[in-house]
């Protein structure tokens, strides 16, 4: 008893140490997830826990608001001039970490950094063919045609202060191949509303409040310190909110949100994140490696993928293997991106019967064996969806052989076209179709369709997608997105499961929006 | 004696390339780095300019050429993962694994020989055989976890050669759940009751640390010397089971010797006698052990360092293997095969020096 005394004393004594140390305790906040940012080069890295980080430190020109829509940051308004000139107004005022003002060249060096090899970024500004300062607080952005989602693009470019980048020689982005580390993997100065206090990689970052951020009145801004521990093990990250160790856990494990949520001292909130995950099958190939059909490819007719499409029971899935948390999905592009309609997101029924009449039309009344590649740490239970869809897909005598690995063997085998059929998530980081369309369904030459490894090609489909990049009318340009969902929907090229739900843990008393696109932004945190 | 210790590093040498061998050619099967390094949007072209600026396209020997030549020198390249110099981070990192090693060898050794003695000595008493049983479960429970590591290794050539079967990768699953299992839950374990119900302890982390001149230290801080309790009791538990094993039956042996019975004929206190006499003579096997178990601890702090939080090498290599951070990983499994070598050659030279046998035999062996 006398040595759970001390115990007890001294483990008290040392929480009151810890509390008491920052100015007020009430306005700091433990923050933990899985991973920690990989660089705080703004434009090295284009990875979600890399861009969570530095968005607390680096602005945008454009900003998302908690429901996603464009806001002025560091930018206050955007028009295009003419048919391939932007031109944004810059806020004036403005103050970087360090104390130097944020001008008109800053912006331009930052995109023009962005655009550099060997930035991360540089698809995201493909189109800019230059970007000059026309005087000290506005900026013309050239593109090689007409774009009309480039503000959408520069919501994912972070500004950075040129005079400080040449000081310390960052001009260009940490080259991998450089075999040294760059002056800003570990420094930051943006004109954000946090500021960097101190860095260790993988074990602690503290951000502390930008008193002079321009942003100071806009948003509650009440966090006054941010702690943030990378904690790779789920359940010890889930025991440490618990023991009240972190007050905020931005990627609780979906098995212990129930206990969470039970727990009255701790919140969990939720919402529809931007991605869908499906299966992808090659509809392309004469003849397919991974079945047990010799000389044809099963996928090439239609009925065959409507089959396994309708042998989904997604409702299943939806509720044991994902527990409630996922959307069952109709179509690859999420509540929140331009051009999702609630019409276009209904699924085909569930249908067994239909399912196994449709193989035997096709030809395959006895079914075939085909291999499945699977993820098994990249999307919510990856594994476990694909494990459930294999058993779903036997009932009608679709013989899956069931291939999960890590997430470095599965996109690499992706990216080599040994694989006819995959999991795939997708989300979209513009908020518009296009981007979908681009990557998923543009007939793959090179630059469109690359992550296209269906095969699926169809050239009226490719000529809206070029339409729709250079539209500069918004309704017309709707038109066109609505009418290449409804061509491509019906043809079951790829099979949607369903929308992934994002879920946030965090102590009573604190309360943080949570947002679509999984970022945290403390700005906007308030304590009750 | 030149000649042996020649004959001892030319030995380790070779351990060492057949190690750096073994551990690169494995990196051709954990995947490809690149996707992990670049953003979905980017283009085929890029990929593969960055997979040729890199160097992962030329031919395996050069390849492994480069590295030994880097890794001589000390450099093993910049990190995918984090855009910093690897021989850094490790030496970041390490001080974290070196205390938390020591902390837990310390554990193992003070209570393992104090219940080793105890169990041998009050053998016939009730506590001393729970305390007995006890050893006897938690070995057996972390020997089964050795057990499911030779499996695992097996499965894992398995997997590899059958690279992409179903049933291939899930006994590696399985096979991974075993391996890590029983420390794993140790330490869910202790973090439930201590940290989590009694919230004594904290859950996570080194606390905080005093850095002096380049090397971390948790000890002198009391949250340091907090968080090195549970990760050091899960990390010496199996230690701890092996050493009181092995004190008490050595020191079951040594008490039915001649000289303890002419000592307790001569009439010297039992205090005496086991501790002066019995305890010292049991001690040397004991210390060998304990010196080639001490690499053991540095290697198998992976899982304990995982399930804590704890920022040493363990975690990093981890958290490499799963991003496929091959300069990380290279690093590691050499320093952890420099650190089996060393242990190993310093032992047989310690032997040498302490056995005449040895010495007579290489004499004769030598030609003049």
């Amino acid at each position: 008893m006398k040595l759970k005394a001390v115990l007890l004393g001294t483990a008290m004594a040392v929480t009151g140490l810890t509390m008491a140390a920052p100015a007020d305790a009430q306005d700091v906040i433990r923050w933990a997830s899985a991973s920690d940012a990989l660089t705080l080069d703004p434009h090295s890295q284009n990875e979600g826990p890399t861009s969570q980080m530095l968005i607390q430190m680096y602005d945008y020109l454009i900003e998302r608001d908690i429901g996603l829509a464009k806001r002025p940051a560091l930018a206050t308004s955007w028009v295009a001039i003419d048919e391939d000139t932007w031109e944004l107004e810059l806020r004036q005022g403005v103050t970087f970490h360090n104390g130097a003002p944020f001008m008109a060249n800053d912006a331009v060096f930052s995109l023009n950094r962005a655009m550099t090899e060997p930035s991360d970024f540089r698809n995201y500004l493909s189109s800019v063919t230059s970007v000059e300062a026309v005087d000290d607080y506005t900026i013309h952005i050239h593109t090689d045609g007409p774009n009309p989602i480039l503000p959408d693009w520069l919501t994912g470019i972070f500004i950075m202060d040129e005079e400080w980048a040449i000081e310390n020689g960052v001009e260009t982005a940490q080259d991998f191949a450089e075999g040294e580390e760059n002056f800003a993997v570990r420094n930051a100065n943006g004109t954000g509303p946090f500021r960097l206090e101190s860095r260790q990689p993988d074990v602690q970052t503290v951000l502390v409040r930008n008193e002079t951020y321009w942003g100071a009145d806009a948003f509650p801004n009440e966090v006054d310190t941010i702690i943030y521990t990378p904690v790779a093990s789920a359940a010890t990250r889930v025991a440490a909110l618990l023991s009240g160790e972190v007050d905020f856990i931005s990627d609780p494990p979906t098995q212990d949100l129930g206990r969470l949520d039970a727990d009255p001292g701790i919140d969990v909130v939720d919402v529809n994140q931007i991605r869908t995950i499906f299966f992808g099958m090659n509809v392309a190939a004469d003849d397919l490696e991974n079945d047990t059909v010799d000389g044809a490819n099963p996928f090439q007719d239609i009925r065959v993928r409507e089959a396994l499409y309708r042998a989904i029971n997604i409702d299943a899935i939806q509720q044991v293997v994902m527990r409630g948390l996922s959307v069952p999905a109709g179509m690859i592009t999420s509540p929140g991106v331009n051009g999702y309609a609630t019409d276009l997101d209904e699924r085909l029924p569930f249908d067994q019967d239909g399912a196994r009449a449709l193989l035997a039309e096709a030809g395959y009344p006895d079914g075939f064996g085909i291999t499945l590649h699977c993820p098994n740490d990249r999307y919510v239970n990856d594994e476990a969806i694909c494990t459930a869809a294999a058993g779903m897909l036997g009932q009608i005598g679709i013989d899956v052989n069931l291939i999960s690995q890590p997430r470095s063997i599965h996109f690499a085998e992706l990216q080599q076209g040994i694989q006819d059929f995959y999991m795939l998530g997708w989300g979209v980081p513009t908020y518009d179709s296009e981007y979908v369309f681009n990557f998923l369904y543009h007939t793959p030459d090179g630059n469109r369709g690359s992550w296209n490894f269906t095969g699926f090609s169809n050239p009226d489909v490719d000529a809206n997608i070029v339409a729709m990049g250079s539209e500069v009318d918004l309704a017309a340009r709707d038109a066109i997105i609505r009418a290449t969902w409804e061509m491509v929907i019906p043809e079951y090229a790829y099979i949607p499961l369903h929308h992934q739900i994002i879920s946030w843990a965090m102590r009573d008393g604190f309360v943080i929006p949570i947002r679509a696109n999984d970022q945290v932004l403390f700005k906007y945190a308030t304590f009750e | 004696m030149a000649a042996f210790i020649v004959r001892r590093l030319v030995q380790s040498i070779i351990v060492m390339l057949a190690v750096a061998f073994v551990s690169f050619s494995l990196f051709t099967y954990v995947g490809d780095p690149i996707n992990n390094m670049v953003g979905q949007e980017t283009t085929m072209e890029q990929r593969e300019e960055l997979r040729e600026r890199l160097g992962l396209n030329d031919p395996f020997p050069v390849q492994f050429a480069r590295f030994i030549g880097n890794a001589i020198q000390g450099e093993f390249g910049i990190s995918y993962r984090m855009a910093r110099p690897v021989e850094q981070i490790i030496a970041e990192r390490l001080p974290a694994t070196l205390e938390l090693a020591f902390v837990s060898a310390v554990f193992a050794l003070v209570v393992g020989i104090g219940l080793g003695i105890y169990t041998a000595l009050g053998r016939e008493s009730v506590a001393g055989r729970l305390v007995l049983s006890a050893a006897f479960v938690a070995t057996a429970a972390l020997f089964s976890w050795i057990g499911a590591a030779i499996v695992a290794a097996v499965m894992l050539a398995v997997t590899f050669l059958y690279r992409g079967k179903w049933v291939g990768s899930t006994i590696m699953s399985l096979s991974l759940i075993g391996v890590s299992l029983p420390t794993f839950l140790i330490g869910i374990l202790l973090i439930y009751v201590f940290a989590v119900e009694l919230g004594w302890l904290p859950s996570f982390g080194r606390g905080e640390v005093v850095s002096i001149g380049g090397w971390t230290t948790g000890f002198l801080t009391p949250s340091g010397l907090q968080a090195l309790i549970l990760p050091g009791i899960t990390l010496g538990l199996f230690q701890l089971t092996l050493i009181m094993r092995l004190v008490r039956s050595e020191m079951l042996e040594v008490l039915r010797t001649d000289y303890i019975k002419f000592a307790r004929a001569r009439g010297l206190t039992n205090r005496a006698i086991n501790f002066g006499h019995a305890l010292k003579n049991t001690l040397v096997p004991v210390i060998t052990i304990t010196g080639l178990q001490l690499g053991s601890i540095i290697a198998f702090a992976i899982i304990t360092e995982t399930v804590f939080q704890w920022p040493g090498v363990g975690l990093l290599f981890i958290i490499a293997v799963q991003f496929v951070d091959i300069p990380v990983m290279s690093a590691y499994l050499m320093m952890i095969a420099f650190v089996f070598v060393v242990i190993n050659l310093v032992v047989d030279l310690l032997y040498y020096a302490v056995d005449p046998r040895l010495r007579v035999e290489r004499a004769g062996g030598g030609g003049h």
